[in-house]
Order: structure tokens, then sequence, then C-alpha cells
């Protein structure tokens, strides 16, 4: 069980004072009975109310917060890109999945910002959880290190002189933005969609690190929100490798 | 069932809101509501509320309302206003204070029926209740063991439950699993034994490669001691290293990837500990490459429209082993599968719609030539029913079977006046059993229960509808009804978070009140979602009345129908002398008719010569 604070004590006390929950007969003599069954071959154990309860409090953990700030930056850089769209490009199919992408990533982060507000944990992402995260959470086998320079990773003045070194692994680096920003036509086209991949693929990868932590993502709503990231951006990520393909 | 986040709209989507914020509740856990005389036939500006939301309805009457036993309703009431607040002001202040659970725990899911009992699933076990002609149900056992979505099937004293969340355990408890590989998680189907009430058991855990979403049984047409189930499997794949038969990737990386395939679970009854996966046939296969992803690879099917999902599993798999056929909504498509052999579903054809983002459920009509198919657009958890949105998005499908295929006839959706805090998309129901016609009960969460008459499939019409205000004046909360199921005389409603309701039809222009009692004739043993058995009238003469009813509606000559009447007058006094030469005046006339009224003069027909 996890330990109880005093506001959780307090917060509960005016629930019931306020608002008076009813006592229904299901609490009383004769209530039916409450089983958490053991595994299969196991016996069952008769539970009350208050123990039903207790197995339905659904934990996260420090790696669940983490991925969420980090993803909230990481799509944010999806409708960045989304931006760059309009008047350097005339190719409907890019256009479309560029609306789509940003719209998605926008909506998900809404969704991530709410998750972490109601849980009172920062929407921000730390900076200094960088040396951690390229060393552990991120450090995945398929992912491509070639581009990173750790001892040059700047926090925020290396940008401005548009360093190859992406924020974090699976985003575009400031000069490929820069890049985008000064494309336009098919060259933009071609660009934007090996980006995008690559944007995707980085988000696959940060799912797949996370579901490698322990305890991360048992969290109903964001055991579906990984699942939806991977379902979608590899989807995503089909349907613009033949898009690259088509053009030539 | 609940799919994806990702389109739903800022609000993030939350269940819960469970006893404590009640407010101003006297009653217990069960209370009863009568009265349908005095609600509104609008289902616009009802007044939220968690338990004293308004409602309004048509031609159909909440009877029993249940609310959701307390063992499964969050006591801090995370997400009730001032709960909420003040744990937010604790955070913030920088205090301690136990995080709250994530208020989907406790989401109540799918409904399934045996003997006088009802299975309700939850996000967080099952509960079990036991129904009586008049009095409301009454909670009998509560089996805990998280990991939703929970959806049920049942067989006997067998329970069946889909389990895909992350955080599911073999050992039904909350301890955590370690690591992204472990003997401790369990994703699939599980088995209990209910058959002794003071110790349920779980007898199996059928560990598959993504979860279980939801599942369909099917039983084994030669061989009444076989069950198959389709599981149908929409999250990630498991690591290899978890359970050694799973892999993922495209086909072109790997042909054994996971993707693009359903599993079929074999269950020995007499043995249900031994169930296990016999097959993962590849029913989106190409016809002629034989390549696995051989449909819809997502996008838009044409411009401007809808972005369809891409078809490598399914959400629901509607079975009618009668017929050897099972509809299938698999995510980008709707497909009809001939399942006459269980183990081994082939597919016979497919289609795919401009309007649909995302094929959920799917139900044949009784006669099997026509299917229903639902598109879960937002995945339930975003409003989709609001004045601004597309009529024929998160809408029904009518497809006809027909030689050439599955032929679209048109589209239904509820009237677009549900609010921006109600989700509300297409969800799941069955057929209500009204001999000549077609007619469906529908669930659409937060917008409440339809029903609809798709005898002519190009024409659906609503007959009656239910519904109650948001759970908050200003915020949107995942709730409303998961499903809406007919079942012997009543329809029972389960709601996310506010527990099970009963209801009733009422007789109205569009029901007769014969109609009514021939379905009310229609009773099963056992039912469960997305398994779906004919409907066999018996041979009374309400069944012809309801009948009589119908071509009455139609154009069928007045005077025939009167000298019907009169026989069937004749029948139900005990003499049936005429009603063999009422049958034959039905049968000439019918040869003369077309369309349902044809049908339906064939039908009284055979109904009055077996009388007569």
């Amino acid at each position: 069980m996890m330990r109880c604070g005093w506001a959780v004590l307090a917060a509960a006390a005016i629930a019931f004072c306020v608002f008076a929950a009813p006592v229904g007969a299901q609490s009383g003599p004769g209530a039916a009975p409450i089983f958490q069954p053991g595994a299969p071959g196991q016996p069952s154990r008769q539970i009350s109310r208050e123990e039903s309860l207790e197995l339905g409090q659904s934990r996260y953990v420090a790696a669940d917060v983490r991925f969420m700030q980090h993803m909230i930056v990481h799509h944010n850089q999806a409708v960045e890109m989304g931006d760059l769209v309009a008047g350097r490009t005339e190719n409907p199919s890019v256009i479309g999945m560029a609306e789509r992408i940003a719209l998605t990533q926008a909506s998900e982060m809404d969704m991530m910002r709410t998750w972490l507000t109601r849980r009172g944990e920062s929407t921000a992402m730390d900076m200094s959880d960088h040396a951690h995260m390229d060393h552990g959470e991120m450090d995945h086998s398929d992912m491509d290190h070639s581009a990173m320079d750790h001892a040059a990773m700047g926090h925020g003045s290396d940008h401005e002189a548009l360093s190859d070194v992406p924020l974090m692994p699976g985003m575009l680096s400031p000069r490929q933005m820069a890049e985008l920003a000064a494309a336009s036509g098919e060259g933009f086209d071609r660009l934007y969609l090996t980006g995008m991949i690559h944007h995707h693929q980085g988000a696959i990868d940060m799912v797949n690190a996370l579901l490698a932590e322990p305890g991360a993502a048992e969290d109903p709503e964001m055991s579906g929100f990984v699942s939806d990231v991977i379902t979608d951006q590899t989807t995503e990520i089909m349907r613009m490798r033949a898009m690259l393909a088509e053009l030539g | 069932m609940i799919k994806r986040f990702k389109t739903s709209t800022s609000i993030l989507v939350l269940a819960g809101l469970m006893a404590a914020c009640s407010p101003a509740s006297e009653e217990g856990a069960e209370e009863t509501t009568t009265a349908a005389e005095a609600v509104p036939q609008t289902r616009e500006g009802l007044a939220p509320g968690l338990w004293d939301a308004e409602e309004a309805s048509s031609n159909m009457q909440l009877v029993h309302h249940v609310r959701t036993p307390e063992a499964f309703a969050q006591p801090n009431a995370l997400w009730a206003p001032a709960v909420e607040r003040a744990l937010w002001q604790a955070m913030a202040a920088g205090e301690e204070v136990e995080r709250p659970p994530s208020p989907i725990s406790f989401a109540n899911t799918d409904l399934a029926f045996t003997g006088n009992r009802v299975v309700m699933g939850n996000w967080h076990g099952f509960n079990v209740f036991e129904t009586s002609a008049d009095a409301a149900p009454e909670l009998i056992l509560s089996v805990v063991c998280p990991g939703g979505q929970g959806d049920v099937s049942v067989h006997g004293n067998l329970v069946f439950r889909s389990v895909e969340d992350n955080r599911g355990r073999l050992d039904c408890g909350t301890g955590g699993v370690e690591g992204d590989v472990s003997d401790e998680r369990f994703r699939g189907v599980q088995i209990f034994d209910i058959s002794d009430l003071s110790n349920p058991r779980q007898v199996a855990a059928v560990q598959t490669c993504r979860g279980s979403h939801t599942h369909t049984l099917v039983p084994d047409p030669s061989d009444e001691g076989v069950l198959y189930i389709y599981n149908s499997a929409t999250s990630g794949v498991r690591a290899g290293e978890e359970l050694d038969i799973c892999s993922s990737g495209q086909p072109d990386e790997n042909p054994e990837t996971a993707l693009y395939s359903i599993d079929v679970i074999r269950v020995d009854l007499s043995a249900p500990e031994t169930a296990e996966i016999v097959n993962r046939p590849r029913i989106f296969a190409d016809r002629e490459t034989g390549e696995i992803n051989g449909l819809w690879m997502g996008g838009a099917l044409e411009e401007g429209g809808q972005e369809s999902a891409v078809t490598n599993h399914c959400h629901d798999i509607n079975v009618y082993p009668e017929l050897g056929i099972a509809a299938g909504a698999c995510s980008g498509n709707g497909i009809l599968l001939d399942i006459s052999d269980p183990a081994n579903p082939s597919r016979i054809s497919e289609m795919s719609d401009p309007n649909f983002a995302y094929w959920h459920a799917a139900i044949f009509n009784n006669a099997g030539d026509k299917i229903v198919f639902t598109d879960e657009w937002g995945g339930g958890l975003g409003a989709r029913c609001r004045p601004e949105d597309p009529e024929n998005w998160g809408a029904n499908v009518i497809a006809n079977i027909t030689e050439d295929g599955l032929e679209r006839q048109s589209y239904y959706k509820i009237p677009g006046n549900q609010t921006a805090v109600e989700n509300c998309v297409a969800h799941n129901g069955n057929l209500v059993p009204v001999p000549g016609r077609d007619i469906m009960v529908q669930a659409w969460y937060s917008g409440g229960i339809s029903v609809i008459d798709f005898t002519d499939s190009a024409n659906p019409v609503e007959i009656a509808w239910f519904d109650r205000g948001p759970l908050s004046p200003d915020e949107l909360y995942l709730g409303g009804y998961w499903s809406a199921y007919w079942h012997n005389g009543q329809i029972y409603g389960p709601e996310i978070v506010r527990g099970l309701d009963v209801l009733q039809l009422t007789p109205s222009e569009h029901l007769t009140e014969n109609e009514l009692a021939a379905a009310n004739l229609i009773r099963f043993e056992e039912a469960n979602p997305q398994l779906q058995e004919s409907f066999q009238w018996p041979n009374e003469p309400v069944v012809a009345r309801a009948y009589l009813d119908q071509l009455r509606r139609g154009d069928t000559d007045g005077a025939l129908l009167d000298t019907v009447d009169a026989a069937i007058a004749a029948w139900e006094g005990g003499n049936a002398a005429d009603a063999a030469s009422a049958a034959a005046a039905l049968s000439a006339a019918g040869e003369a008719a077309s369309g349902a009224d044809r049908a339906r003069l064939v039908a009284l027909a055979g109904v009055l010569a077996e009388a007569g």
C-alpha cells in the first residue's frame, strides 16, 4: 500500500463531509464477496472493499514523468516542421500528411501536459536530465548515434550557432531545421519526409526505452498512449517511405 | 471499445468520478427509476451531474439503475472537482501526497449473460449480478484482477476476460512488473471458473503477443466440448524474450511479424486450463500475391476524406456460427469471413470507406445478408457528436452482402446535439428480435442509447433513444454507455462510470405492442458480445400480429389484412380453421409484392399455414 499523505486524507475528508457518499447495501452484512484470484492454479483470497480499492491504485514512476516531459519537447518539433510547409511545397500528399501529423502531435501534447498537471508534475523538461537521458534511458542499440557528439552537446547557446546536435536523439538538429526552412518544392518534400521519418523513429525509440524501465507505462493511460505512439507512428513512417519512393 | 488517445481534444480523458463526489445522493447503491413520463423529449441541454444528471428518452424507459459496486469505485474521487483542487493545491505547495490512481482504472466495460446472471467487465476485474423479473440486478460476486480493458464473455461457469494493459499480472496483483520482459506480466485472455461463488478461481491465462483488446467466443459446430476464442489485439507487440512466439515489424522485414493476424485460441471445456493459441491466421493477406498486409495500408481514401487506420488487426469480430460467417471490423477495413472451420477463418470479401477512421464493431441482421459496421472515430474518448462534427464520421455504415461483396447502403449517426463535454461515437450493440424487421440497439457512450430500424438498409430510422446529461458541466470525462444489449426482453447498458442500467422499450408509432411481445418471445440461456445466434420465433398468434401490424404500415390491401386479422383473432380464441385460407391469400399477395413487405407476407403466410 502506498503511503497516505495528510493532504489526501484531508481531501478525502472534504469529499466525505461535503458530498456525503452513500453507504450502499453492498457494504453491509450479506454483501457480495470480493475475491482476488491468484495465478492459474493458485488459490484466490477474499478481500475487503478497501483492499480492492488499494489494488486499483495504479502507479507511475519517474521514468513515466521524464518520458512525458521529453515527448512534449519532441512532439513540439513536429509541429514546428508542419509550420514550415505553407508556401514551401504544393505537393498535396505532403501538405496533407504534415497537417495530420501537426494536429495529432498538438493534440497529444495537450494530453501529455494534462497528464502531468493532473499528477502535480512539471510539464517542462529538466535540462539537467540530459546526461542521464543520453547515457541511460535513450541509449538504445538500434539508434543512430553517429550525429551525436556528447561532449559538444550544448544547452541553449549552441542552437544559435546551428548545431548539428539535436536537442535529443530522434529530433532534427538546429542546422537540419534551418535547411528545411530554406528549402522549397521537391527539395523541401524530401527533407520534410526524411526528417519526419527520423523524428517518428525517435518517438518509437523513446517508447521502447521507456518500456525497458522497471514499472514504467503501467498507468492505464500511459499504457494506451505509448501503444498508440508505436502503432500510429509506425504507420505514418510506412506512408512517408512510400511517398519518398514516389518522389523518385 | 476504447482505443487511442491521439485525436481526443485537449481535454484529458478521465473516468472515475466515483462515490465520494456524489452530490446529495441519499439512496443506497441501488436505486430504481420507473417514471418515464416526466422526462423531456429532447437530448439537447440536459443538465449535468454524476448521479442526478437530467435524463431524456423517447419510446424507451429506464427501469433499474445499479451503481458501480463500491469496491470498484474510487474512495478519494480524484476527479471530483473539490477533491482534485485540494490535491493540486497540496501538490503545488510541495506536500507529500499520495499520487492519485489513474481514473480509467475503474471503468466498466462490456456485458455477458448466462442463466439469470449478468457479468459486467471492468478495468479492475469483473462483477456478477443476478437478475430477476421485477427487481434491480443484485450484485453477487466481485472479482478483482487489475488490467484493462476487461471485456468479458461467459460460458456456463467460465468467465473469459481481455487484458491488454502493461500492468496486467498473472497473479491479478499490482506488485508491478519489472522491466520490459517479465514472466509475471499478463496480457491476453484470462479464464475464470465461478462455479463456486465462495471460491472463484483463475483457471487459465492465455498469453498473446499484443494482449487482448476484445475477444469473441466461437462454439465449435461439431463439438460441444470445444470453444474457440477469436482474440482481437490492437496494441504493441511484446518482446520475444517475454513471449517467444512474438516479434514485430513490417512483413518485408519480418515475415513472422505478430502484426497482420488474429489469435485463435482453443478451449477444451473439460480442461479449460489447457487453453492455447492454435492458429494466428493471416486474414488480411492479398488473395493474389499472398502478401500478409493485403488490405488498407492507412491514409485517406479520397482527398479531404477521413484518414483510415492501417489494417493490421481487428478490433471486433462478430461471429454468426449458424451461418458459418463472421463480420470483422478490422481498423482500416470491414471484412466478411468464412468461419465454417472455426480454427481456420478465411476472408470472403472486404470493404473500405472514405468516412471511416477506425472500423470498430460489426453485427449482422438476423438473415445474415446485411452488416452494420461502426466507426470509432476519436477512439471513444472524444466529443464527436457535436453540431459541427460531420454526420458521416464516427457513424454506422449499413452494408448489404451481395454477390459482388459488401456494398454500403447508408450511414447512420445519432443527431449531432451532444455537447463538447460528452464523449460520443458509434459503439456496441445487438439486435432487437422483432420479426419482420431489422432493429438494432446501440450504445453511443455519453450520447446515450439509440435504437434504429435498418430493415431498409438505405434508409435507417431511429425509433427510440435514451440519453443523460454529461458527468460534469465543464470537463469531458470518459463516461456513458460502453454497450447496449437486448437480452430476454430488457436492454442492459453498462455505464462506464455510473453502473448498470436496465431499460425497456415502450410501444409507440414505431413499434407496436404486438411487435414488442413477439420480440419478448425470444429467450437465450446465454448471450455474449459479438456472438450472434439466430432468432426462431415460436408459432404464436402474437408473432402473426406483429407481421400484421407491419403490413398495416405499408400498402398491402386492407381487405386482405382484415380477413387475416379475423383469422388470427379466431386462432387466439382456439379456432385456427381459417388460418390456412388466410395463409394462401397472403402467399398470393406476397408474390405480387416486393421488399420487406413481401418477406412479411411470406412469413405471415408461413405462421398461419402452420397454425392451420
